[in-house]
C-alpha cells in the first residue's frame, strides 16, 4: 500500500470513530473491521461517508459502491478512494 | 355477602383472625389484626374530631412502616381517600400533589418535606404515648369542610400520582369499587389462604401496593413491610424472605433480578415461596428464565396493567420455561370482569391477531384524573354503546390462543429510515448478550432533523465493552436500521421510585 494509501485510511479512520463509533477505542477498529456486514454503517451512513469523501478528496462514489463490496473495511476504502483520486 | 368497602376487608379479618400477625415490620415489630384495626380506629377517630369525613382527600407522607398501613386503614374508615406520596421525594413535587388534590390533612413525620405551609401542623394528634403513631403529625391542606357523607363502593378510595408526561404527576382515581374489584379477581384466582406471608416491597404511592395490601388482609395472611433501602439490597431481600418464610412475592422484574446478583444465593433457603408476581416492566427472558432455575417450585405469574386499570391481564409462566423461548413472556389473558380489544388509531378493532393499542373497560378500570378534564378526554374512548375504554397506551397482539403479547409502549415507537422501530424490541435483543444485565433504547432527535437511537448498557463482560463488537451482535440480532446509532456504558441504569428503568433520567444524561 502507498504512503498515500495509508494517509487515506488514518483520514477515514478518523472520520469512522467520530461519525459511527463514538466513545470506541481507536485501536479496536482495525483495517479489516467489517464496517457495513459488522452493523457499524446502514445505508444512510454509507451515504454520509460519500459526502465526506466528496467534500475532503473532491472524488464522487457511485451509488453502486456504496456496498459492502466496495467499502466494508477502512482498507477497502483507502484503496477506493486512491483509485479514484490516480483516475 | 363479601367487603363493599376496602377497609371491611381488615375489619372483617378482625373477626376472623383476631390474634393472627397481620403485619410485620422487620427488626422493629410484629402486630395483630386486632392491634392494627385499633390504630386503624385511632387515626379514623382523630381525623373525625378534626373534621376529615366522606369526601376528602388525606395524604400519607410517611415511609413504608405500621403507621402508613395502619394510615391508610383509619383514613378509609373515616371516608375519605388517602393520598400516598413517596416520602424522600422533594417537598416541592409532593406539595404539588397535595395541592392539586387538595387534601384536608397530610399524615406526616417530617412536615416540612410535605411541600405545604406547616405554620398549623398538629404535633402528637394521635397520643403521645403510642408506640407506633406518637410521633406522627397532621399538617393542614387547602381544601374545605367535607360533607359527612358515609363512603359507598362508588367513592374514591384512594389517588395514586404517576409521572404525567406534561412533567407534572397526574392524580389516577380508583373507588373501592375498583380496589375490590381487583382484589376479589386476586382472591378467586390465587386462593391464597390465611397461613401465606405476603411480601409488601411495592411503596404504597405504587399500584402494585394494591394487592400486597389488600389480598393480604383480606385472607388473614401476614403482610411483611420491606422498607425501601432494604429493598433494593439483593442479601438483604435474599435474608428476609427466608427469615421471613414469605410465600407470595410481588415486585417489579429489576427487583426480582438483584437476587441474581448474588453469588451464594444456594446458601438461602427459599422454599417457602409459592407465588411470584411480577409486573410493571418486561422480565428480560434471560433474567425470567434464571430466577426459574433458581426458584423452580414457585408459581410465575406475569400481572399487567397501568395504575388506571389495576393489573387487567395476566400469565402464569409455564414451568420449566421452554427452552426455545427468547421473546418475553405474554401478558396473558384478561382477566375475569374486564374486558379488552385491540383498537386501531381511528378507534376500530383491529382484525385477529394485528397490532393495535389495548382497550380496557370493567369494574377494576379508574373513572379518570383528578382535576384533569382534558387529559381524561383523550384518555378515554367512549364506543356507540356508551361503553366508556381505557387507552392504555400500550401496543399489542393477540395471539390465536388468546393470549395478548405486549409490544411496545406507543409513544416508544419511532420511524426511523421509514421504518417503524420498537425500542423495546431493541432492547430484548440486547438483553440476549450475556454480557448486558441492563439495557434501555432510547430516540433522540439529531441534528438533522432525524432520529438516532442510542442504547444505555449495563455491561458486566470481564473486557471494555466494544462499540464495534456491539454492533455486530446487533446486526446478528435486529435488522441494520434498528441498530443503535450510539452506546453508552453505565455502570447501572437510573431507577424510579417504583423500580423502573427511568427513561427521563436517561433522556436527562444524554
Amino acid at each position: 500500500m502507498t504512503e498515500n494509501a495509508e494517509s487515506i485510511k488514518g483520514t477515514v479512520k478518523e472520520y469512522v470513530l467520530s461519525e459511527f463509533l463514538p466513545g470506541e477505542d481507536p485501536d479496536a477498529l482495525e483495517d479489516d473491521t467489517p464496517l457495513i456486514t459488522g452493523g457499524i454503517m446502514d445505508s444512510i451512513a454509507t451515504v454520509k461517508f460519500s459526502l465526506f469523501v466528496e467534500e475532503k478528496y473532491g472524488v464522487e462514489l457511485q451509488a453502486h459502491e456504496l456496498s459492502a463490496d466496495y467499502i466494508d473495511t477502512l482498507s477497502a476504502m483507502g484503496t477506493l478512494i486512491e483509485s479514484k483520486l490516480g483516475e | 355477602m363479601g367487603a363493599q368497602l376496602l377497609h371491611e376487608l381488615l375489619e372483617d379479618s378482625v373477626g376472623r383472625h383476631a390474634d393472627r400477625v397481620a403485619v410485620v415490620e422487620p427488626d422493629v415489630a410484629e402486630i395483630s389484626y386486632t392491634e392494627l384495626n385499633r390504630l386503624a380506629n385511632t387515626i379514623c377517630e382523630t381525623l373525625r374530631a378534626n373534621g376529615v369525613g366522606g369526601g376528602d382527600r388525606v395524604g400519607i407522607h410517611i415511609s413504608k412502616s405500621i403507621a402508613s398501613l395502619a394510615s391508610i386503614f383509619g383514613i378509609l374508615k373515616c371516608g375519605a381517600a388517602y393520598v400516598p406520596v413517596d416520602s424522600t421525594a422533594p417537598a416541592a413535587r409532593n406539595g404539588f400533589i397535595f395541592t392539586d388534590c387538595a387534601v384536608r390533612f397530610v399524615i406526616s413525620r417530617n412536615p416540612e418535606g410535605t411541600g405545604l405551609d406547616v405554620s398549623g401542623a398538629i404535633s402528637h394528634p394521635f397520643g403521645d404515648d403510642d408506640k407506633f403513631l406518637s410521633d406522627l403529625m397532621l399538617v393542614p391542606g387547602a381544601s374545605e369542610k367535607s360533607a359527612e357523607n358515609v363512603a359507598d363502593a362508588s367513592d374514591l378510595a384512594y389517588i395514586l400520582y404517576t409521572s404525567g408526561s406534561t412533567g407534572k404527576p397526574k392524580g389516577v382515581m380508583l373507588t373501592h369499587g375498583n380496589g375490590l374489584a381487583f382484589v376479589d379477581w386476586c382472591s378467586d384466582t390465587f386462593a391464597p389462604n390465611e397461613e401465606d406471608r405476603f411480601s409488601s416491597h411495592a411503596p404504597f404511592h405504587f399500584d402494585l401496593s394494591i394487592l400486597d395490601i389488600y389480598l393480604s388482609i383480606k385472607h388473614g395472611a401476614r403482610l411483611v413491610l420491606i422498607g425501601e433501602d432494604a429493598g433494593r439490597q439483593p442479601k438483604t431481600l435474599a435474608s428476609l424472605i427466608a427469615d421471613e418464610r414469605i410465600s407470595i412475592w410481588y415486585s417489579t422484574p429489576s427487583i426480582l433480578r438483584l437476587l441474581l446478583e448474588i453469588k451464594d444465593i444456594d446458601a438461602y433457603d427459599h422454599s417457602c415461596l409459592r407465588i411470584v408476581f411480577f409486573a410493571g416492566e418486561v422480565f428480560p427472558i434471560k433474567h425470567l428464565r434464571a430466577l426459574t432455575e433458581l426458584w423452580p417450585h414457585p408459581r410465575y405469574f406475569n400481572l399487567y396493567g397501568p395504575t388506571e386499570t389495576n393489573v387487567c391481564t395476566y400469565y402464569e409462566v409455564p414451568m420449566p420455561l421452554p427452552a426455545k423461548r427468547d421473546e418475553p413472556v405474554p401478558i396473558g389473558i384478561v382477566c375475569s370482569g374486564d374486558t379488552a380489544v385491540v383498537m386501531d388509531e381511528q378507534d376500530q378493532e383491529v382484525s385477529q391477531g394485528a397490532e393495535g393499542e389495548l382497550y380496557i373497560t370493567g369494574p377494576s378500570v379508574t373513572s379518570g384524573y383528578w382535576n384533569l378534564p382534558e387529559r381524561n378526554a383523550v384518555a378515554f374512548h367512549t364506543d356507540a354503546a356508551g361503553t366508556k375504554w381505557y387507552k392504555t397506551g400500550d401496543i399489542v397482539r393477540q395471539e390465536d390462543d388468546g393470549d395478548y403479547i405486549y409490544i411496545s409502549r406507543r409513544d416508544r415507537m419511532i420511524k426511523r429510515r421509514g421504518y417503524r422501530v420498537e425500542l423495546g424490541e431493541i432492547e430484548s435483543a440486547l438483553y440476549r448478550h450475556d454480557s448486558i444485565t441492563e439495557a434501555a433504547a432510547l430516540a433522540i432527535p439529531d441534528e438533522d432533523g432525524g432520529l438516532i437511537v442510542k442504547a444505555f448498557i449495563n455491561w458486566t463482560g470481564e473486557e471494555r465493552a466494544s462499540i464495534i463488537k456491539l454492533k455486530r451482535f446487533c446486526m446478528e440480532n435486529l435488522p441494520a436500521y434498528m441498530i443503535p446509532d450510539r452506546f453508552s456504558v453505565q455502570p447501572a441504569l437510573p431507577k424510579t421510585s417504583t423500580d423502573k428503568i427511568d427513561y427521563q433520567r436517561l433522556k436527562e444524561m444524554d
